[in-house]
């Protein structure tokens, strides 16, 4: 069975952002990019699934140049091989766009399951999976925190992470499934994956490359635009509640505080 | 703040990457807590293991990572910085696989190596014993060949790993000879006869667990002695050589968890209505620490690479060792003043730090013994 895995590079989950006053798009030079959590989870299952069935499993990426880091962090983890859209035209896009770009890049190769994160932690719109699957009129299952292939590898079962707990959902393959964190324990990548990563193929596919129109992505293609942004203002001071001796006075302000803003 | 390092290739930037990773996800959630509790973090070294870090200096044939001291002992350092059981462990692991992948014939390398050096094993190497420390050759631990077995009798002390490790290197005595009567057994830890005693209560590295090894008649293979009869002492030196510079990337580690932890504090910390690091008092203090940390640092990789090169460097790393660990007491030892009351309390790691800098002035040859080693290398020159 044939995997692919997306991967996409984000700022690193706890460092400041900052949006780019030039075209007011996310300043990514600003802070170190990380592989998004979430996809090094989706990685993880990719290899457990091969390690049980056998296959290839494949990275799919689509960003700048520095994305060839988590590009590489996904091979050292394990991955076969790489597949990197890379095109300066894509600066910018939007998740309509980047399901396009993705959808063709898929379109390169041959697979049975796509595998996602269930959202990124940068934008955080987990719309991907399903625009990538209706491209690609396949089933979408989503939220599984368990993934389980037939053994005649004709179908895939998941578990869907609810409010209340889960459904099982089942579909034909090829399919697009996108996990939670609940579902594994991403490993590290090994001193000996890092030098093997090395060596493995990575394929860099343009904007031409893929037969994608410049105007349908990128900032030209973007459906929404943001006009302006401002900085958030300094937090300001915190009220302080004394409590003058009896113990009764600031508990009664702190109750009064917590109903006045519907907490209790 | 990460240290910034000159490192030799792609791959070892990529390395210190993962180290620090593994460190800030495995080792700094579990440090204190552990150490409080004298736990031993056996699942750390799984993990690290995993990640291709028991293995580092071996090659690549065994399973090894093939790296140069220069780049191995930069990651010790690093593991030092958040938790120097860890560390610790991993320099007593690597040097305890010295023996066979250094002295070893090929047949006991193919045979035992991978599993040493493959992660998931763990060594120990027993060269005291309650009577003879520095002067390690009078041991007087008993090997007698019979039947195609080292019958052994005697008490190895202080022994890191003692009743987690999976295998033990045994200095031994197999003649009268002193320095030339001893000689190095590969014994596993399921070696009838090898048993371990209660671990030691010591005043740090409390995750890490010393005990004495007690071999009451242990038989242990003819096919597992190292090296020739008699060649146990060398080997015990030459491993020792190596293993003094983990030691020393330890302490040039510790001692930055310390500054570190130290400095971020200082300029916290108000009073008289400024932060404490405004104060110059407080602040030559703190230059002089980061001030020794990089000359330690320096000192040990001048010694690595001494090896990496292949020239000789038991004089350079008897230095290192002597320097780095009496450093790390001086800076461990401030950045508790710098920390005032804050730094006596467990609350902070410092206080730690300074504990496990005190055991590494004694371990692997005390500072003097350092001494006597360097002075021995001057007198010959
Ligand atoms: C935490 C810990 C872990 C250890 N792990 C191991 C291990 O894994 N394997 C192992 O084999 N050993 C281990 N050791 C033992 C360690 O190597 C010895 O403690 C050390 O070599 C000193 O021996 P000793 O304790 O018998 O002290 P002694 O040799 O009795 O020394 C006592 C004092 O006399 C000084 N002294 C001795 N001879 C001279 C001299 N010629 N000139 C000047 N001063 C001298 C010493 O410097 C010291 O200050 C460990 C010890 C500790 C504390």
């Amino acid at each position: 069975m044939n995997i692919v895995v997306c991967v996409k590079q984000v700022p690193d989950t706890w460092s400041e952002k900052k949006l780019n006053p030039a075209d007011n798009t996310l300043d990514r030079g600003a802070t170190d990019p990380v592989m998004n959590e979430m996809d090094e989870y989706a990685v993880e299952e990719a290899l457990r699934l091969q390690e049980a069935s056998g296959g290839e499993v494949t990275v799919l990426c689509m960003g700048p140049e520095s994305a060839t880091e988590t590009v590489r962090k996904a091979l050292s983890m394990g991955a076969d091989k790489a597949i990197h859209v890379l095109d300066d035209g894509l600066h910018g896009s939007d998740a309509l766009a980047t399901s396009l770009a993705l959808s063709k890049a898929l379109g390169t190769t041959s697979y049975d399951l796509v595998l996602l994160g269930s959202e990124s932690s940068d934008a955080r719109m987990s719309v991907i999976p399903a625009m990538l699957a209706e491209r690609l009129g396949l089933p979408q299952l989503t939220f599984a925190k368990e993934v389980t292939v037939a053994a005649d590898g004709g179908s895939v079962t998941i578990k869907r992470l609810t409010d209340e707990g889960y459904q099982v959902v089942e579909a034909s393959l090829p399919a697009v499934v996108s996990v939670v964190e609940k579902i594994n324990e991403p490993r590290y990548p090994s001193f000996k994956g890092i030098m093997a990563a090395k060596k493995k193929p990575v394929e860099t596919l343009s904007l031409a490359d893929l037969g994608v129109d410049g105007g349908d992505v990128g900032t030209a293609g973007a459906s929404s635009a943001v006009e302006s942004f401002e900085t958030a203002p300094p937090r300001q001071a915190g009220t302080v509640v004394k409590d003058e001796g009896d113990g009764t006075v600031g508990a009664q302000k702190l109750v009064e505080f917590l109903a006045g803003k519907k907490f209790v | 703040m990460a240290v910034e390092r000159s490192l030799p290739t792609e791959e070892s930037v990529e390395l210190l990457a993962l180290t620090r990773e593994l460190c800030r996800d495995e080792l700094a959630p579990k440090a204190a807590a552990y150490e409080a509790e004298g736990r031993f973090p056996r699942e750390v070294f799984r993990t690290l293991g995993k990640a291709g870090l028991l293995g580092l200096p071996y090659d690549e044939k065994y399973g090894g990572g093939e790296q140069p001291y220069e780049v191995y002992l930069q990651v010790v350092e690093e593991l030092a910085a958040v938790w120097g059981t860890v560390a610790e462990g991993v320099s007593v692991h690597t040097l305890s696989c010295f023996p066979v992948a250094k002295y070893g014939t090929d047949e006991q390398r193919d045979r035992w190596l991978p599993d040493m050096v493959g992660g998931e094993l763990l060594g120990a190497y027993c060269l005291s014993e309650p009577q003879s420390g520095s002067d390690a050759a009078a041991l007087t631990t008993r090997a007698v060949l019979r039947d195609g077995g080292y019958v052994v009798d005697g008490t190895k002390a202080w022994i890191t790993h003692g009743g987690e490790a999976d295998f033990y290197n045994l200095m031994v005595r197999t003649s009268d000879e002193g320095a030339r009567g001893i000689s190095c057994l590969l014994a596993p830890a399921d070696t009838p006869g090898l048993a371990a005693a209660t671990p030691e209560r010591k005043m740090g590295f409390k995750g890490s667990t010393t005990a004495q090894i007690v071999l009451t008649g242990a038989t242990v293979p003819a096919d597992r002695l190292i090296g020739e009869e008699g060649q146990g002492f060398p080997i015990a030196l030459a491993a020792l050589d190596g293993g003094r510079l983990g030691i020393a990337a330890c302490a040039v580690g510790l001692a930055q968890g310390a500054l570190d932890t130290a400095v971020s504090y200082a300029k916290e910390r108000k009073q008289f209505g400024r932060a404490i690091i405004d104060f110059q008092g407080l602040s030559f203090m703190l230059a002089d620490m980061a001030t020794g940390v990089e000359a330690g640092r320096a000192l040990y990789l001048a010694a690595a690479r001494r090896r990496d090169r292949g020239q000789p460097f038991g004089k350079q790393a008897a230095m290192a060792k002597l320097f780095c660990t009496d450093m790390a007491m001086r800076v461990t030892t401030d950045a508790v003043q710098v920390l005032g009351g804050y730094g006596y309390v467990e609350d902070y790691p410092v206080e730690r730090f300074l504990r496990e800098a005190k055991a590494l002035q004694i371990v692997e040859g005390t500072n003097q013994i350092q001494r006597v080693v360097i002075g021995r290398h001057l007198a010959k020159e």
